[in-house]
This record gives structure tokens, sequence and C-alpha cells, in this order.
């Protein structure tokens, strides 16, 4: 029996369900009702409006298109223009509009010339082609007399088209290539992306985005704001004039910290040896040069580079794409002697007065292996000053052992090294700042004391970028204020010029300013001491500068073996280093120079970083030291 | 009756399959697939791309429909408060793609929950109103309104108008179909225009108020929003009766309409087909609607009933509101053309519904004589 004194709400399904079938007529006859407004409405649209509509679809000619912007110019710091954009015409055709395409191209052959793989491209886009009368193009770039005569020739030619379009040119060519990058094709990856960041309406009309360096990073700067207009066309879509326009907003330009000059003197000075070449302005790190070589032509690019030219520049031994300032991850090798000797100091390791015993090599107590010196007789009784000046290397071994890993990879990363820069560009590495960590991770192995030896003369797991390289001696010079390298000087539009200011991380703190001080002199006696490993370079300057040079190993050398660079294979020869900074008492430059397998970094390195430096003091008037 | 058809039909019922639904709904796809190949300009990628998304859109239809209802039904709650969580997410840290929050990023993927919430809140609903005997009573009826209201909110506020009512219909169709007594419904009608004024003032942006200006009346800002409207006025009109001929559509081949394989892929069809097309398209999607309403009212138990009434309500609001919005009788709110339509996230999202109204039609309890 069921339990009344409890109310229990009893289900009568058959009336739910017949309640339910009720609902669902209800609900079909109002969507009738629904189907026949809609119908109604298209009825009264197809037929009783049917010719009013017929009529202005046949006399549609009325469309409206986006207006590209016109993208900012690059200039360098004295407003010598590094990226520009100048008009090309280019041969465009609707294949739709010619009867014999064959023909056609004949007598297009017989005006201007055709090589036979324009043609086959050309074919290959047509057959290709996404969209009925769309403009394919033949050929791109036609110089001034094709431009002519094809324009002369233009109404013999049905569907043939002769398109201006602004295009990105670089002038400097190779010169400005890994600073400022370059435009190319949006291809489908960036269409998903400014999807996906909702630019996609902005870039109507638009055909290039930056690719790389200072064009990619800045992109939304130089870029600036679609316009539209309203265009008349004829019954094949295309637009015969424009009726009225709302005008885009071109982009700003931009005014770099580049010194177009000192760029091309670094390239001078490298020759056609492979390497890197960093000039900094050591107030605020601004980049007055940013070389690498070899470089390549960016314009090539811009206008689609040709899969030939493209597999040339991969396949080149010299990698030319690769930004060695930025990308090559380089062992410092002695250059980063005064910081290891700065932490020294610090921890009370060593004094002025502290002197090493160097017999020519280092040994672990207890282990058999020994470290050699590049002196291998040795430099005898060994104080901070001559261990830089003359780059002693069982000096730093015997330091780099004392202060051990931890302590230098945490003093290092305040220098920049193991991280990213922050320059404007995204091609950068961070290279590697080892640690105990870092080596378990990356190897599953502890870090043994033999590791740290190396660590002392900047070899082992120990790599940096000649950017980092340039910006830890500008840290140097100016006893720990950090700065991070910017390319960018200032913004420019209609309304003025806006500078963009300097970008600074946490300084490094001493435990004694005096500390700084005894480093500098140290690299200054580099290169101003007799015998100074950066001496010869740097004899007869009218400055006072500092540095310090680098030879760095690029393969082991077995225990009994002597390096003799020609019996070596050219990429097994060391690289040439040296970085320095001047005045010594008043920072305004600071310089990195990598030289790939050359041999000696105070002979082939330092003479290129005194270049930089006598041309930045004989040219800049409130440089003059 | 012979053996052979015994099996024939127990094939389909094994696998849980409705077939006059699926067959409704595979014409449907393949009539889109024509309309898209004419509305990109003979884009073989898009078609092939499209033919992809269905393949997954039916897989998931297909595990959708071998899940019997009852597991939705005990699912409906911790689904959506998920939902609920992931609406409240994406306000605070969800992923910016033109001008809203729609978008979460969990790691490997994006997803947008308001897809979630399109099938979380029919469930819910039909969840919470079959618990007691139908009709429901009315204070009932209003926390039924409230768990509406609330994902309603959360979506309108991310900005997507159109898919907070979307969903809105489709938790009100739970509503009405469980009997909701006509005085009450009748009031709503009345509330309506007061609760439009509340949006217009307090939710609405900008771009939706113009959206709905532009609505009134095209003509007045012919280059800008109401630039889509006209042209695709002038595309269904210039169809005529006949239509123009497939790949012959002159607004849609010379490119004066906007988002033409997308929101506007209604138009081509009209431009190219004319009126005679429109009324068999319509026969399709009328034949989907009446086999769900079949499906519906043939189910076992209220909770199935309510929820596949409603999913196929809502699938016939979907159609209304794209038509009629391309026709101009409607403001443009940016919904699809359901299966027809190129590409969305909905389009799995619709699937998966159609997969719950399989399993409800072909996982039947069986009583013991």
């Amino acid at each position: 029996m069921l339990n009344w004194r409890k109310r229990v709400a009893i289900r009568d399904h058959l009336a739910e369900a017949n309640l339910f079938v009720r609902r669902t007529i209800a609900a079909l006859v109002v969507v009738l009702i629904l189907v026949g407004s809609l119908v109604n409405n298209l009825y009264y649209l197809q037929v009783d409006k049917y010719q009013d509509y017929q009529t202005r679809a046949d006399g549609n000619r009325i469309k409206v298109q986006p207006v590209a912007p016109n993208r900012g110019l690059i200039y360098d710091r004295f407003g010598r223009i590094l990226a520009e954009n100048s008009p090309f015409y280019s041969l465009d055709i609707v294949p739709e509009e010619v009867d014999d395409l064959e023909k056609l191209l004949a007598q297009i052959h017989q005006l201007i010339e055709l090589d036979q793989d324009t043609v086959e491209d050309f074919k290959k886009d047509v057959a290709q082609q996404r969209r009925k009368f769309k403009p394919v193009t033949l050929k791109s770039q036609l110089t001034e007399t094709e431009t002519a005569i094809l324009s002369v020739n233009q109404h013999k030619l049905g569907g043939v088209y002769i398109e201006a379009r602004l295009k990105r040119y670089y002038p400097y060519k190779d010169l400005t290539t890994h600073a400022i990058g370059y435009v190319a094709k949006i291809n489908q990856r960036d269409a998903d992306n400014l999807e996906l960041e909702g630019k996609s309406a902005n870039y109507e009309g638009t055909f290039d985005i930056g690719k790389q360096g200072v064009e990619k990073y800045y992109e939304e700067l130089l870029h600036g704001q679609v316009g539209y207009q309203e265009v008349e066309v004829n019954n094949r879509g295309r637009p015969i004039r424009t009726l009225s326009q709302q005008p885009p907003v071109p982009g700003q330009d931009l005014i770099l910290n580049l010194d177009i000059d000192m760029q091309q003197l670094a390239k001078d000075a490298l020759g056609e040896r492979r390497g890197a070449v960093v000039v900094l302005d050591a107030k605020n790190n601004g980049v007055l040069a940013l070389y690498s070589n070899p470089s390549y032509d960016p314009n090539m690019f811009v206008h689609g580079i040709s899969s030939k030219n493209y597999k040339a520049l991969l396949d080149n031994k010299s990698r030319p794409l690769i930004n060695r300032t930025t990308q090559g991850r380089y062992p410092p090798a002695s250059t980063i002697k005064p910081h290891l000797g700065l932490l020294g100091l610090e921890e009370n390791l060593i004094t002025t007065k502290t002197r090493i015993w160097d017999p020519g090599y280092y040994q672990i107590k207890g282990i058999e292996h020994k470290y050699r010196d590049w002196k291998s007789w040795g430099h005898g009784w060994v104080d901070i000053y001559r261990a830089i000046e003359e780059s002693c290397d069982v000096y730093y071994y015997d330091l780099a052992v004392r202060l051990g890993m931890d302590k230098i990879s945490d003093f290092m990363t305040q220098f920049g090294f193991g991280e990213l820069t922050g320059i404007d560009i995204y091609e950068e590495t961070s290279a590697t700042m080892p640690s105990r960590e870092w080596k378990y991770g990356r190897f599953r192995q502890p870090w043994y004391a033999g590791d740290t030896v190396s660590i002392g003369i900047g070899q082992g797991y120990w790599t940096t970028t000649p950017l980092q390289l340039a910006t830890s001696v500008s840290v140097l010079a100016n006893e720990g204020m950090h700065y991070e390298p910017r390319l960018l000087k200032a913004t420019q539009n209609e309304t003025g010029t806006l500078p963009v200011p300097p970008q600074d991380r946490p300084p490094i703190q001493v435990k004694s300013e005096n500390n700084w001080q005894i480093i500098k002199t140290a690299m200054q006696g580099v290169v101003e001491k007799p015998t100074g490993s950066g001496h010869k370079a740097y004899s007869g300057v009218e400055y006072h500068a500092a540095g310090k040079t680098g030879t760095a190993q690029v393969i082991n050398i077995a225990q009994d073996e002597e390096y003799d660079a020609d019996k070596i294979a050219e990429k097994y020869r060391d690289n040439a280093m040296f970085v320095g900074f001047a005045p010594v008492d008043n920072p305004q430059i600071a310089v990195a120079v990598v030289i790939e397998n050359v041999g000696g970094g105070g002979k082939n390195a330092a003479p290129v970083a005194r270049t930089m430096m006598d041309y930045y003091f004989a040219n800049y008037q409130e440089a003059k030291p | 009756m012979s053996a052979e058809v015994g099996r024939k039909i127990n094939i389909w019922q094994k696998i849980h399959i409705d077939r006059p639904l699926l067959a409704g709904l595979l014409t449907l796809s393949t009539v889109g697939l024509f309309i898209i190949f004419s509305a990109s300009g003979q884009d073989w990628d898009l078609i092939i791309r499209q033919l992809t998304r269905l393949g997954v859109s039916l897989g998931v239809m297909f595990f959708v429909a071998q899940i019997p209802p009852s597991f939705y039904q005990r699912w409906a709650v911790p689904l959506f408060i998920v939902g609920c969580g992931l609406l409240v997410g994406v306000l605070l840290f969800g992923v910016i793609g033109k001008g809203a929050r729609r978008w979460i990023d969990i790691g490997i993927t994006r997803i947008q929950p308001s897809e979630i919430m399109k099938l979380a809140v029919p469930i819910m609903l039909a969840w919470f109103i079959a618990r007691k005997p139908l009709p429901p009573k009315i204070s009932y009826s209003v926390w039924g309104l409230a768990l509406i209201v609330l994902p309603t909110l959360l979506i309108a506020k991310q900005p997507d108008l159109g898919t907070s009512l979307l969903i809105a219909s489709s938790g009100l169709f739970v509503l009405f179909l469980s009997g909701l007594s006509w005085r009450l419904i009748g009031g709503f009608v009345v509330a309506m225009p007061a609760v439009g004024a509340a949006l217009w003032y307090f939710y609405m942006h900008d771009y939706q108020k113009n959206r709905v200006l532009t609505f009134l009346n095209p003509e007045s800002d012919p280059l800008g929003a109401g630039y889509h409207i006209i042209q695709s006025k002038i595309a269904i009109g210039s169809g005529g009766i006949w239509g123009k001929g497939w790949l012959q559509g002159t607004q849609s081949q010379l490119e004066f309409l906007p988002e033409r394989h997308t929101d506007f892929i209604f138009s081509v069809f009209s431009e190219e087909f004319g009126l005679v097309g429109i009324l068999g398209l319509l026969s399709i999607y009328i034949y989907i609607v009446l086999r769900g309403m079949v499906i519906s009212v043939r189910a076992q138990d209220a909770f199935s009933r309510l929820l596949a009434g409603s999913i196929t309500l809502t699938f016939f609001v979907y159609v209304f509101v794209n038509m009629g919005m391309v026709s101009g009788i409607l403001p443009v709110v940016g919904v699809p053309l359901p299966l027809v339509s190129y590409g969305g996230t909905s389009m799995i999202t619709l699937m998966a519904g159609f997969g719950i109204l399989m399993s409800i039609s072909t996982q039947r309890k069986v009583f013991s004589g």
C-alpha cells in the first residue's frame, strides 16, 4: 500500500506525453508561420521586386575597396633612408579576358623580354588561380622602358594590365639586412595570426608584412590604418574610377640608432671574413652598428625569392641567413676575464696584491690532467692587472675553481649572459650560461670541477652572442648600469617625433665601487701597456680605450698537441674576439667583435674594434675625448 | 514480416543512427558544398577543408549517439557548472579576437565555452524541469528561468549577443514544451520590449546598437554596415524565380557580397537558384525539423522529450535567423546557415546535438511485456 500521509506527486505519464504533443504542435504552427513570413518576404524580393533588383544587380558598379596605408619609412640616426616604398610596375593578365593565351604571350614576347621560367611560373599561377577574373602577374619589376613599350601597345593587348604597386626597397641592400630585416608577401601563417589577433580587417589590401628584424618587431607601428574607397567598376569587376574615399592612416616612420656609415665601416673591416660587429652607444645602449658578415640582399625576399636563389642562400657554407650578432653562439673565451675578475674581487678571493705562479699549466689537486696556458712556458708571477692585460689562463683557472660554478653563474647572469638582451628584433638566442641545474637538465650529469676550469677562460659549455658581449661590456663601462640594447631611437609621424626612452634592467650592486675601477684600469692596460694583448692594434690612438682580447678554441686540442693554425682545417681555426669601450673615464661607445676561424683576437679582432672607435671619435662632435 | 527486414532495422538501431535524420543532414551538407564551391570562386582547398570538418562532425555525432540519454541526464548539472565556470574564465582571462573575448586557452588548444553551453543549457533545463511532474509550477519555472539568464548574461558580456540569444531560446523552448502556462508566456511576450530596452542601455556595445540601427534603415549607411544588407538583398532579388544558375551569380562572383561563403551564403544560393531553389532548400530544413519533432514525441521520458524538442526548435531558429538576416527582416547577428555555411566550430556542436537526437531515437529501454 502507498503511504498517503506524505504528499507524493504522482506523475501521470500519459497526460504529460499528451501535453508535450500539444506543445509540439503549437511549436510546429509557429515554425510554419515563420517559414511563411520568410517565403513571403523572399517572394516579395524575388518576384514582386525582381525587375528592380535585377536592374540594380546589372547596374551594380559601385564597390567598396580597402586602401592599404603606406608603410612607415625607416631612417638611420642621421636621417638617411634605410627602407623606403618605391613604385614598381608589374604586368598583369586577366586570363578570362583573353581568347588565346599562347598567342598573347607570343605577342608580349615580341615587345619585351620574357624568359622561359617566367612564362612557366605564370602558367602555373593561372592553373592554380582561385578566383575568376582575378589578375595574375606575368612579370613583376618591369623596367621603365618595358613599362613604356607595354603602355603604348596596351590597346592591342586585351586582358593585359600594367599595375603600379608600392614595394619596399632597401637601398643599402645587404648592409642593413640583419638589423632591419625585410617585408615579404603575407602567407597563410601570417594570415592566420592576423585573424587570431583580430587584425585581418586592417590588412585587407595589404600585400606585405614584416618578416624579420625591425620590420617584424615594429610591424604594428609601421603598418598604419587601412582606408576605404568607393569605386566604379566595369562588368568584369575591375575598378574604373574612384568616387569617394576615406583615406588610410599611414604607418609611423622609425628613426633608428643605427649609423649607416658605421655599418659600412664594419662590413669593410670584416671584408671576406665571417663574423659580427656590434657597436653600442654606451650611454644608453642605442645600437650604432649591428653587422653580421656575410649578409644578403633583402630586396630578393620583397619580390618573392626564387627557389634557386633561396636554395643558394640555404646551402651557402658561410650561412648568410644567420644573424651572427644575436644568433651566433660563440664561446666568449678570454673576453669575460674582466667580469670574472670583478667577481673575484667582490668575493674577496683576490685583491690587487694577490699573485699566482703560472708555470704554463694548471692542475686540480689530485688529478693528473694539465690545463694549459696559451703561453706554454707560463707567465710567471701574475696579479689581476697582468692576468687581464696579458690574458693569463692559469690565473683564471685557479680563480674559477675557487669561486665555484654557482657564484659564477649567478653573477654572470646579471651581466645578461644566458638571457635574451631584449633588443628590438625577434631573431635572438639567449645562448648558454651554464650552471649545475642546466647541465643536469641537459645531460643528466653532475657538474665537475673540470667544467669550472674551462669556464674560467670562457670555454666549455659557456656560449654568448656578440650582442651579449657588447652589452656586458657596456655594463662594465657604466659600473653596473644595465640598459637593454635598442635599435629604435624615435618614432615619427605628421604630429612630430617621439623619442624612445632607454629600457633599464636592475643594475649590478657591488660591495666596493673601487672594484669597477680596478677592472677598468686592467682593461685599459690591455690596449695601452706594451705587454697588453691589444696594444699593437691600438698603438697611437688619441683617446683612452679599454678592452679585452679573446681567442676561442673551436675544437679541443689533445694533451700533447700544439695548436698550429697552418695544419688545421680552416673551420677548426680559432675565433678572434675583442670587446672594448672608450673613453675610459666617460664611456660613450662599447664594441664587440667576433671573427670566425682566423686565429688570435688581438691580431684580428682588435683592429676592427679600433676602426669603429676611431670613426666614432672623429665624427661625433659630442664625443671628442 | 520477414526476418530480413527485421535484421536491417536492427543494424541501424544497433549503431544508434536514425536513418531518416542522417539522410536529411547529408543532403543538406552536399548542397552546402556546392554553394561553398561557387561562393568561394571555385576554391577546392576550401571544399577539402569543409569535407574534413564535416567528417569530424559526423564522427562526433556518431560518438554522441552511442551514449544513452540517461547519461546526459546524470551529467547535466556538472556539465552546466563547468560550462558556467569556463564562461567566467573567458571573461577573466580569455583570448581576445575581433574585439571580443570568446576563447579560453587551456594549453593544448583554445576552446569556446559558449559552444559547450549551446548543449549544456538545454540539457540542464530538461533535467531540471523533468525532475517534477509536468506542467511545472510557476515558482519552479522561475528557477528554471534563472538557470537560463545566468549563462545568457555571461555570454552577452563577452560580447556575443547572437549566441547569447540563441542559448536563451534553447532554454526557453524547454520551458515552453514542458507546458508553461499560456498566461505566463503571454506576460513574457508583453515584457519583452522592456527587456529589450534594458539590454539596449546596459549590455549592448556601440557596434551592436549600430547593427540594430542600420538594420532598421540600411540605406542610412550604404558605405558602412548597411552595405552588406543592401548587396545581399540585391543578390536575392535579382535571383528571381529560377535563379541565375550555379556559378553564374554576378553579385557573388564579382565579390559584391560580403562573407559570401560563411554568414551570407544564403544570398549566393538565392541568387543562383532563385525562389524555386529556396523552396527546395527550405523543404530539406523542414523535413529535418519534422523528423526531430517525431523523435521527441516518441521519446520515452520527459527529459528526452524536452531535450529533443529543444534541440530541434533551436536548429530551426538558426535557420530562421540566418535567412531572416540576409534577406533583411532581422538584424545581422553573425549566425551561420547550419550545415551549409563554411566552417565554424558551430558545426561540431550542431552535429553533437543531432547525435543526442539519434541517441534518444534509438536507445530505447525495453520493457518486458
